[in-house]
């Protein structure tokens, strides 16, 4: 009897110790997968499998950047000397243009003509480059093929657009969705801020205690509402709103979401500043009003002082909140893909973006990478706000009186 | 007279902080206030009960009903147990040690990763990799990973708060630990733990972006058959109706129901959590 005891409390023990593993072994499980599904882009051509870039014999440019052969294909780029070649006008051919190039005929019911046509047209044309299926190279190529740059990561980072369907060449370039991220953010704390740490101080030094027990289960409802709701509430309400008063031609904007963001942020920061402030000892309080000290001195140079380290983590966690929320900011901001220079343009966040278009990107292709990719950018910054709270945490805050 | 300045400063901040209070609680009442105001024709019976139809301008929500409250009860059979074992390994088992502050730290690192990377995350792992397709059980152990670190916490709060000494005089009759923790220390923390989980339950309904490609239908006038079949989801739902749908215009009274419905579920998890805890006469930190 005993030893069965005995038995079943080892047992026990394990199951709870294994229950106690799953979140460091879903945190690690996250870096996997996500590892696993956006790595890939880092080791590929932003060329779509089975095409292929081809040029005259004669050119001497042997690789281009996504960016290049983007600015080539819009005519932004029109002689080949502007990416290192000869003086030499560049010559389109992709497969919209055939066409324009050979008629029906010429090319055979069943295109059987094409690749002699492109052959042709690839020897004749110093300056000619042909986006093309591998199903129409001709067997006998006089021609060379180009070498398109692998995507790096400088690129990814820091590359300023971000067309990520584009032909012939997508554009992965996280840097306008990284900034539209930090200004909404930045924008909904700026929001916030005053209005959350107010709030909590009044709860917590301020208002009598029936206030409070009327006002505290209010934050928490808020808290409670979902994101779609906020993002829903914002879309009818408060973009046209806007759009009425700052006269825009489109609402949805920086400024949209930062607002519905900052509401969002509220319950966060009213909760944990308010906690925070509650710590400060007693005796401490009423040395102070005992010394002369008005409530408000009291407050400004001994409550909030001690709580500034609590703040501070109220102020990261709200930042954490507004960083990686995804539909309220995807219903009220815009989504245009630029590089942000005003509250009053739409902007696209890093967590909108993979909401939107995850769905519609072919399973396993660079686009869908590149949006693991995006998700490994958003953890990174999770894993940064955390270092910070660590940090925070770790300092002695009766130092900072 | 310098007296009666500071007093005047006093005053005036203090009354300052008071109407920034109320600035938040009246942003909140306008919310809820509007969308029950746009919403509250729209709910009927029929709205409840029936399916859309023409393009999702008329009939019901009841499959994104039913397929919100599906994968609220399968998120909670798995965070419910694995996050009530856990928090009772980390509070009671765990002497402060490495491991100890590594578990809690990896919980918050769970808690602080933005909803729509467990989105990718799912995706990845169980609707790819383990090919559970979008379906019921893929969006439910999803949502369930992301609401764990709360089941957890809640339950760790919920057990330090129990007397020690409720501990020492049961061990000292001679019960084992597990006993212990079995008849005296669960029984006594039950009431914070259940607290906590309705909280989580509240969080599930609403959470969208994890969803979106794990188990959320665009469209499914039935019900589901499966754990391997996609439903429909309010949060979702709403989502579509207001931005993607076949006539945004049309569907607009639908989306404020819809609005409406989740707000009322929220409101309705709140009440209950809070009527339990002040029944309890204990206090559970909802977050």
């Amino acid at each position: 009897m005993r030893k069965y005891r005995k038995i079943w409390e080892k047992l026990a023990e394990s199951v709870l110790f294994s229950s106690s593993t799953v979140t460091s072994l879903t945190v690690i499980l996250i870096i996997v997968f996500l590892w696993r599904e956006g790595v890939g882009l880092f080791n590929s051509k932003p060329v779509d499998k089975g095409y292929v870039f081809a040029l005259n014999q004669a050119n001497p440019v042997n690789t281009l950047s996504a960016k290049q052969l983007k600015d080539i294909f819009n005519q932004d780029i029109t002689n080949w000397k502007e990416v290192g070649g000869a003086n030499d006008t560049i010559i389109l051919l992709t497969i919209n243009e055939i066409p324009n190039y050979f008629t029906e005929e010429e090319m055979g019911t069943d295109l059987e003509n094409l690749p002699v046509l492109i052959d042709r047209l690839i020897l004749e044309n110093s300056g000619a480059i042909v986006f093309i299926s591998e199903n129409y190279m001709p067997q006998d190529f006089h021609g060379r093929i180009l070498d398109v740059e692998k995507i790096s990561l400088k690129e990814f980072t820091f590359g300023t657009e971000w067309y990520p369907t584009a032909e012939p060449v997508p554009l992965f370039g996280v840097w306008p969705l990284i900034l539209g991220t930090l200004l909404v953010t930045l924008g909904a704390i700026v929001f916030a801020l005053p209005l959350g740490l107010a709030t909590a101080i009044y709860l917590a030094e301020v208002s009598s205690f029936r206030m409070r027990n009327i006002i505290k289960p209010l934050v928490e409802l808020l808290a409670g509402i979902p994101s779609v709701v906020f993002g829903f509430f914002g879309l009818v309400v408060l973009v046209p709103l806007i759009q009425q008063v700052f006269s825009l031609d489109v609402g949805e904007t920086a400024l949209a979401g930062s607002i519905i963001l900052g509401i969002m942020a509220l319950p966060t920061i009213i909760t944990i500043s308010e906690d925070a402030l509650r710590t400060t000892p007693k005796s401490l309080k009423e040395a102070s009003l005992a010394l002369g000290a008005t409530r408000w001195q009291t407050m400004v140079r001994v409550t909030i002082p001690y709580a500034r380290s609590g703040i501070t983590t109220a102020i990261i966690l709200g930042i954490g909140r507004a960083i990686g929320e995804t539909m309220a900011v995807l219903m009220v901001t815009g989504n245009a893909a630029m590089i942000p220079t005003s509250f009053l343009m739409p902007v696209r966040t890093i967590p909108a973006t993979i909401a939107a278009e995850l769905g519609e990107s072919p399973y396993g292709g660079l686009h869908f990478q590149a949006l693991f990719a995006l998700g490994i950018i958003l953890f990174l910054f999770t894993l940064i706000i955390n270092f910070f709270i660590e940090l925070v945490k770790g300092r002695k805050h009766i130092k900072t009186l | 007279m310098a007296m009666t300045k500071k007093r005047i400063i006093q005053k005036i901040a203090f009354s300052a902080f008071g109407a920034v209070s109320f600035i938040v609680v009246a942003v909140l009442f306008i919310i809820l206030g509007f969308i029950a105001f746009k919403g509250a024709g729209v709910i009927s019976w029929e709205f409840l009960t029936a399916m859309p139809e023409q393009g999702m301008t008329q009939g019901g929500i009841l499959p994104a009903i039913i397929g919100t409250a599906c994968l609220m009860v399968g998120s909670m059979i798995f965070a419910f147990p694995v996050g009530v074992l856990s928090g009772i390994y980390i509070n009671e088992y765990l002497k402060d040690s490495f491991f100890k502050r590594f578990v809690r730290m990896m919980t918050d690192n769970l808690a602080g990763i933005p909803s729509i990377v467990f989105g990718l995350f799912g995706m990845a792992l169980f609707v790819n990799y383990l090919d559970f397709g979008d379906s019921i059980i893929a969006g439910s152990l999803t949502l369930g990973l992301l609401v764990l670190p709360v089941v957890i916490r809640t339950t760790e709060e919920a057990l330090k708060s129990v007397d020690d000494s409720l501990r020492v005089g049961s061990l000292a009759l001679g019960a084992t630990k597990l006993q212990t923790i079995q008849r005296v220390v669960l029984p006594v923390a039950f009431p914070n733990i259940i607290t906590g989980l309705i909280l989580s339950i509240g969080r599930v309904s609403g959470e969208t972006a994890p969803i979106l490609f794990t188990v959320a239908a665009y469209f499914l006038p039935r019900l589901p058959n499966s754990i391997f079949d996609q439903v429909m989801a309010l949060p979702y739902h709403l989502y579509v109706l207001t931005t993607s749908g076949t006539n945004i215009e049309e569907s607009r009274p639908m989306a404020y129901g819809t609005a409406l419905v989740l707000i009322l579920i929220v409101l309705l998890i709140n009440v209950m959590a809070s009527t339990l805890r002040k029944y309890l006469g204990k206090k559970v930190k909802m977050n």
